[in-house]
């Protein structure tokens, strides 16, 4: 892992690890490389309504409408607190507009001990459609041109197979160190509202996403999400071209998920 | 507090008739003597696939007829939960979980207010409120007689139980909610404590505001994780500063003051149940 930040090879995925305290409580955060936060808005949001985490066959959707309270707190109260438990943070931002995008990374960038910054690019689960790849372009580069060196940029890009390996390799080309693969299939909610698929049901979709891209850009590190609740599995994906795995909602399931399968692969378990 | 939450296996020691519910005894050691009335357990879904945990509201940790290392649960008839429990069945469970109602400083009158099974966790608190010095009255109520948590483990606790079913079968004609008001100024309560659906607790809400008193309630809503990291169980809620904001059920709360909450929200957007 030369250009990414973690501390070992498993990091908690974006908007599953609460503020960090909550996997704390559990020793949850005990050896795991990295924490991702919530999506952060320019301004707190509280969501969409409830239910927003249903469960679906051998998965859950998620429609929870990016609830979080915006980068002031996250750098007064969460950042702090991280960098204090020798957590590896990362900040997980997400915007629609350009300009919005400026501004969000502009307030992180130099924030003290921020490691690396994680852009919810996702067509779904995001707040920037599809678009223009050129704009995508120009969001990526100027993120790139506002982080000090020191800070990484990931870029998040979904599961949908399909547009992974272009849309990667735009990313790359506009500044990022490293891809996400992430956040879930298209799906929807039995009320009709859009969400997404993630935990088990996605995991072979992920894993193939994960080949593909590594395939198409050897040298690209990619960091991949996907159902991942034991060793074996992440190994599975660490054999197909991941440089790091993240778990997201097997720690609904259980808040010790990441530190158990990060002390499992140490250990060769 | 008594420490915070636990990760543990429980072993289910009985599953009985109370009424029309089920009443479940569980082992649980050490989540016992954490517990604080108002606190929920969360019990994961045996299969792997299924991440979703549940919470379930805990109806006494301690008391005459509790034993030690174990918490008594009461459970809605047709309730998926209790179909699948098996005596000697072992369940992956965390707690006690939330925060537990809060209990006045001074020996004042109490009303404890609640319907169907989600009178449970009010029971516990009878036995904590008693120890302090405070006179507690019950308002109990449900569909159907049979539906009415019974009560004689706190009769001891308690000044005076008032019975209210639908459908008059037991006690008086009526609800918890339409007899509040009168409930509290006959017994001069100061604070309410209630457990109800969400519809209920707001009517609840009003009615003991209206009567001058305080209220907490505690809200039995969906729990997709029970330990804060997911925010799939959002309480639109008032801040101390006036300030309307949106927090996580299973973390800010389950109980919560009945003037904190934006009920409207609650109930039209979804939330509880
Ligand atoms: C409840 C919940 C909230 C999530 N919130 C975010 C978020 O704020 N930002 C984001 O980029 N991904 C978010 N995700 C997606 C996860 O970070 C992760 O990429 C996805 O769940 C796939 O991993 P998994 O199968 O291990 O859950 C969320 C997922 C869940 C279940």
């Amino acid at each position: 892992m030369t250009t990414l930040p973690f501390a070992a090879p498993v990091v908690i995925a974006a908007g599953c690890g609460g503020t960090g305290r909550e996997l704390a409580a559990f020793d949850g955060l005990a050896g795991v490389g990295g924490f991702v936060s919530r999506s952060l808005t320019l301004t707190a949001r509280s969501g969409a309504p409830a239910p927003r985490v249903v469960a679906a066959p051998s998965g859950v959707l998620h429609a929870t409408g990016l609830p979080n309270p915006g980068p002031e707190q996250f750098l007064a109260l969460e950042l702090p607190w991280l960098v204090a438990h020798g957590v590896v943070p990362v900040a997980s931002l997400a915007a629609a507009e350009p300009d919005q995008w400026q501004e969000l990374v502009r307030l992180v960038a130099a924030a003290p001990g921020l490691r690396a910054i994680e852009l919810n690019l996702q067509a779904d689960g995001g707040l920037m459609p599809e678009g223009e790849p050129r704009l995508l372009a120009a969001v990526v580069g100027a993120a790139r041109a506002q982080l000090p060196p020191g800070v990484a940029l990931l870029v998040k890009l979904g599961h949908d197979p399909s547009r992974l390996v272009t849309r990667s390799r735009l990313v790359v080309e506009a500044g990022a160190e490293a891809v996400v693969l992430g956040g879930g299939v298209p799906a929807l909610l039995p009320d009709g509202r859009p969400a997404s698929l993630v935990g088990p049901a996605v995991r072979s979709t992920a894993l193939r996403a994960v080949a593909e891209v590594h395939a198409a850009l050897p040298d690209l590190p990619v960091v991949a999400a996907g159902g991942i609740r034991t060793a074996a599995e992440a190994r599975t994906f660490l054999a197909a071209g991941a440089a790091a795995v993240q778990i997201g909602s097997a720690l609904l399931a259980d808040p010790t998920t990441a530190a158990r399968v990060a002390a499992d692969l140490r250990d060769g378990r | 507090m008594a420490g915070g939450p636990l990760s543990t296996t429980a072993e289910v020691l009985a599953v009985r008739g109370v009424g029309a519910f089920s009443g479940v005894t569980l082992s649980v050691g050490e989540v016992a003597d954490r517990h604080r009335p108002g606190q929920f357990l969360s019990v994961a879904d045996p299969d792997p696939t299924r991440l979703l945990r549940r919470s379930v509201q805990v109806h006494r940790a301690a008391g005459p007829g509790v034993r030690p290392g174990t918490l008594e649960l009461v459970m809605d008839p047709g309730d998926v939960l209790a179909d699948r429990l098996a005596v000697g069945d072992a369940w992956p469970v965390i707690g006690p979980l939330g925060r537990p109602f809060a209990l006045p400083k001074e020996p004042v009158t109490c009303l404890l207010a609640g319907a169907g099974a989600h009178a449970a966790p009010l029971l516990g608190l009878a036995d904590r409120l008693a120890e302090r010095g405070c006179t507690v009255h019950l308002l109990l109520g449900g569909a159907d007689g049979s539906r009415v948590l019974p009560s004689h483990d706190v009769r001891r606790a308690v000044r005076s139980t008032t019975v209210v079913t639908d459908d008059g079968s037991m006690g008086r004609h009526g609800s918890i909610a339409s007899v509040l008001g009168e409930t509290v100024e006959r017994t001069g309560a100061a604070v309410v404590y209630a457990g109800a659906p969400t519809s209920t607790l707001h009517e609840v809400a009003i009615a003991a505001e209206a009567a001058g008193a305080w209220s907490q309630a505690v809200l039995d809503g969906e729990h997709p994780c029970g330990t804060g990291l997911c925010h799939g169980c959002p309480v639109p809620v008032v801040g101390e500063d006036g300030v309307g904001r949106t927090v996580r059920g299973c973390a800010e709360g389950p109980v919560f003051r009945g003037d904190r909450v934006r009920w409207h929200d609650l109930t039209e957007k979804g939330g509880g149940r």
